[in-house]
């Protein structure tokens, strides 16, 4: 058969090199997704109330976002390539299908990059509200170009929408691809991250200056503003997620087995929190009995399908760590929801945030904890689905390039994007740093953006008229 | 076999506009790489630094949309492609990270040091990239991607044709964005900027004018079927290609710069469609690949069709007013950083009507929405046929 022959050596490197591109550009995208929405929030508290506090947040942040939108444009440029050197097989085949929510994802892409560049460079000269409504298309072609991509991913587990005749294939329905079973509810399983992680990590940023004891009313605002939307999301978050749970043991139940720790179909199916599985055995977690059961079908007896129904081969390879990861991502769902009580219950009481420190401890990290909790939810879906790219259709050792070199593509990759985000998370805290400082600092500058204090470009005589 | 033509049509007016839009703003880096010192160069990076910054994302997004239209309409010859070609295209990706990256890190530190690392990684970065995405084109162009490719091929990218048709996009780049700058300059009443890059587009015009006619003698020996072609039935947009770069060398000579960046683009617009005129209906010359072979459905075509026109009708007023924003100066750097907490708009506005990159996507805009009508007049004759 081909398809071992063609199995290679290149899987693996080829796989580890998708999982650290895609895992480094989730994070800018979810940013990119759902950072607009809250500078846009804050101008609209600027603008109505005339808050100089939230319009000097919104500023700033928009200034981060030109910086976090560069590197996501990029980032995401890599990807588009190694869709084909990475995965030729894959886009050979099926290119013709799962091109087209790709195409949708471009015209998205399209207006956000446009009015992402007049929403940030016209913050001088677009009077205010005008200025408001130029941001709005970003917010919304975040979401929609969100849905497209994950349109691809939910296909990729659930494929359909297409006819195959003699190995090729003959027809599409666009509306079925994109659309597709899964996509229901993964679209707004990681558009609720996108929130979820930029909220708690704006949110954190503030927390941690409130920790280092900058109590004034600019750290609590935008500690709010990020704050407050994530934490109303998250109990949807954890609706949808555990729909979803649900609707993959009846889709994929293979996977799910491997999240639960299924090794045999039968009732009475126990949950196991945290442990390693290995050898027939979980080691070291905590066992409640039926509650898997009870989760998946409402009641002890419900039967849930293990991963005894297929053969060994067309297993994920590593079950603890798609077990390990869906723990990871549900714990600190229900953490984050805690935080999100905590402050409900503060407000509902004193009509404030509560200021015990563990409170603020937990919003500085949580930021953090929302990225891993993503994080390890594309563990889950990923490398739950292996051996398969797309779903009982091929493998992604058949989707695999036949070139050589991927360890060296993967490595200078990998040294590349640590000095990108290095740089990136030094270049923010720079600008943070000046903005504490008050703002105006530069001088000297050889080239680049003037500042805008007009007293400032004033004062440095070695810039050229405008 | 008309849907593929149409779709074929869309993914070269994809590859003109990132050609004429995001090539000069790889261009602009060639022009900040080459300008001297921090005090000498101060003022041209400064201007190539204005021009580019708020519109190269959005230009870039051409690439990524050229790239989804070739993979979903054409899926066997792009990962043929993607796999015979994959080191240059890996290394035009790494040019690509480096430039964005640098570009943006570059406006944000502080500390002259700083800036001139992320500066120079901006600039050197932009030559790789143009240079390598040439060399990918010359390999399809010289017939050297094999339809079942499954391993690179260091001999694929690294033929005459391809090393020059590498140095050609470096040239073009190059000359794009000194014409632009020429216009820029112009309208900002800079006579410096205005005379320092007419000097340097006329270098680089004659430079890229100079590497076209080689590449077409050139290309007798590894493409007789396409250099025939170039000089049969995509003769007029040849000779279009000539005249209009000899045009702008003129008017530049002769100091009245106004039209050139429309010249300049319709020049290089033209070069791309000769190229596509005199290769169809091959995709991968000298394989079986053609346009309605390369493994897309029909219903796919038509959806690519049918985004294509939403995309004109969504992205093509988006442009235009981005750019016409652009034009009249309204959108700046420096968007944080207020000590004073006055509202937006307190500079006064300069009042500027010809914004020519305005014009320059208005009529973009036209010619898309009227390439976009035919192609789907056409598409809708081929299946009531």
């Amino acid at each position: 058969m081909i398809a071992a022959t063609r199995a290679s050596g290149e899987v693996v490197p080829a796989r580890a090199q998708m999982a650290a591109t895609l895992g480094f550009h989730i994070i800018l995208a979810c940013l990119g997704i759902a950072l607009p929405t809250i500078v846009l929030i804050a101008e609209f508290i600027g603008l109505r109330r005339r808050d100089q506090v939230a319009m000097v947040l919104a500023r700033r942040w928009s200034q981060a976002m030109g910086v976090l939108v560069a590197v996501g444009a990029v980032t995401g440029t890599v990807l588009s390539f190694e869709m084909g050197l990475l995965w030729p097989g894959l886009m050979r085949r099926y290119g013709a299908v799962l091109g087209l929510p790709f195409g949708v994802e471009g015209l998205f892409f399209f207006l956000e990059a446009i009015f992402t560049a007049i929403y940030l460079y016209g913050w001088r000269r677009l009077g205010g509200w005008a200025h408001w409504w130029t941001g709005v298309p970003i917010a919304l072609s975040g979401i929609f170009g969100a849905m497209s991509v994950i349109a691809v991913n939910a296909w990729m587990n659930q494929p359909g929408g297409f006819t195959v005749s003699h190995g090729r294939i003959v027809s599409v329905d666009p509306w079925q691809v994109f659309f597709n079973h899964a996509a229901i509810y993964e679209m707004p399983h990681m558009i609720l991250a996108a929130y979820m992680v930029s909220g708690f990590t704006v949110a954190g940023v503030y927390a941690a200056g409130i920790l280092r004891g900058r109590r004034d009313r600019y750290h609590y605002t935008g500690f709010a503003l990020g704050f407050v939307p994530a934490a109303i999301l998250t109990p949807f978050q954890i609706f949808v997620g555990d729909t979803a749970a649900r609707a993959i043991a009846q889709d994929q139940p293979v996977k799910f087995a491997s999240m639960e720790y299924v090794a045999r179909t039968s009732s009475h199916v126990p949950e196991w929190l945290a442990g390693i599985y290995a050898n027939g055995h979980v080691y070291a977690g905590l066992k409640i009995p039926d509650v898997d059961s009870l989760l998946v079908g409402f009641s002890p007896g419900t039967k849930v399908i293990g991963w005894d129904t297929v053969p060994a081969a067309d297993r994920p390879p590593v079950v603890w760590l798609i077990h390990l990861c869906f723990d990871a991502m549900v714990g600190i769902g229900f953490l984050l929801l805690l935080a999100g009580l905590w402050a409900l219950w503060g407000w509902w009481r004193r009509r404030a945030l509560p200021p015990q420190r563990l409170f603020w401890w937990l919003g500085a990290v949580s930021g953090l904890a929302a990225i891993v909790a993503m994080e390890a939810g594309w563990v889950v879906t990923e490398v739950g689905r292996q051996p398969w790219v797309v779903y009982r259709l091929q493998t992604t050792a058949q989707a695999a390039t036949t070139n050589g070199g991927v360890i060296t593509s993967l490595s200078i990759v990998i040294a590349l994007y640590a000095v990108l985000g290095a740089a990136t998370v030094l270049i923010l805290r720079a600008l943070a740093r000046r903005w504490r400082r008050g703002g105006v600092a530069e001088t000297g500058v050889p080239y680049g953006p003037q500042p805008d204090v007009p007293d400032a470009r004033a004062a440095s005589p070695g810039r050229a008229r405008t | 076999m008309i849907a593929a033509a149409a779709v074929g049509g869309i993914l070269l007016a994809a590859v003109t506009l990132y050609g004429i839009l995001g090539g000069a703003d790889f261009g602009g880096g060639l022009w900040d790489l080459l300008a001297g010192g921090d005090r000498r160069g101060h003022a041209p990076r400064r201007l190539i630094d204005e021009s580019i910054t708020p519109v190269w994302e959005a230009n870039h997004v051409w690439l990524v949309f050229a790239l989804v239209i070739f993979w979903t309409a054409f899926p066997d010859a792009f990962a043929a492609v993607m796999t015979a070609a994959a080191l240059p295209l890996w290394l035009a990706v790494g040019g690509i990270v480096l430039r964005g990256a640098g570009f943006a890190f570059r406006k944000e530190v502080s500390g002259l040091a700083l800036q001139r690392a992320f500066g120079a990684v901006f600039a050197f970065s932009s030559l790789l990239t143009p240079f390598f995405m040439g060399t990918v084109i010359g390999a399809v162009a010289a017939g050297s991607i094999p339809a079942d490719a499954s391993h690179a091929s260091m001999a694929a990218w690294t033929s005459p044709t391809s090393l020059l048709i590498g140095f050609l996009f470096v040239g073009a780049c190059g000359y794009l964005a000194a014409v632009y700058l020429v216009g820029e300059a112009r309208r900002r009443a800079d006579r410096r900027m205005q005379g320092y890059f007419t000097r340097r587009a006329l270098a680089a015009g004659a430079a890229t004018g100079a590497l076209s006619l080689t590449t077409l003698l050139e290309l007798r020996g590894p493409a007789p079927a396409l250099q025939h072609n170039l000089t049969g039935r995509a003769l007029p947009l040849v000779i279009l290609a000539g005249l209009t770069g000899l045009a702008v060398l003129a008017l530049l000579a002769a100091g009245r710069p106004r039209g050139i960046r429309v010249l300049g683009a319709l020049g290089v617009a033209a070069v791309v469609w000769g190229w596509g005129v005199a290769q169809y209906p091959a995709l991968l010359p000298g394989t079986a690949v053609t346009l309605s072979n390369a493994g897309a459905p029909h219903s796919t075509l038509v959806a690519l069709i049918v985004l294509f026109i939403a995309v004109v009708v969504l992205i093509g007023p988006s442009f235009a007013l981005l750019f016409s924003l652009h034009g009249r100066q309204l959108l700046q750097g420096g968007e944080g950083l207020m000590a004073s907490a006055a509202g937006p708009g307190s500079p006064p506005r300069r009042h500027q009507r010809s914004g020519t990159p305005g014009r320059v996507s208005r009529v973009l805009a036209i010619g898309l929405i009227a390439a976009g009508a035919v192609a789907r007049a056409r598409a809708r004759g081929g299946r009531d046929r």
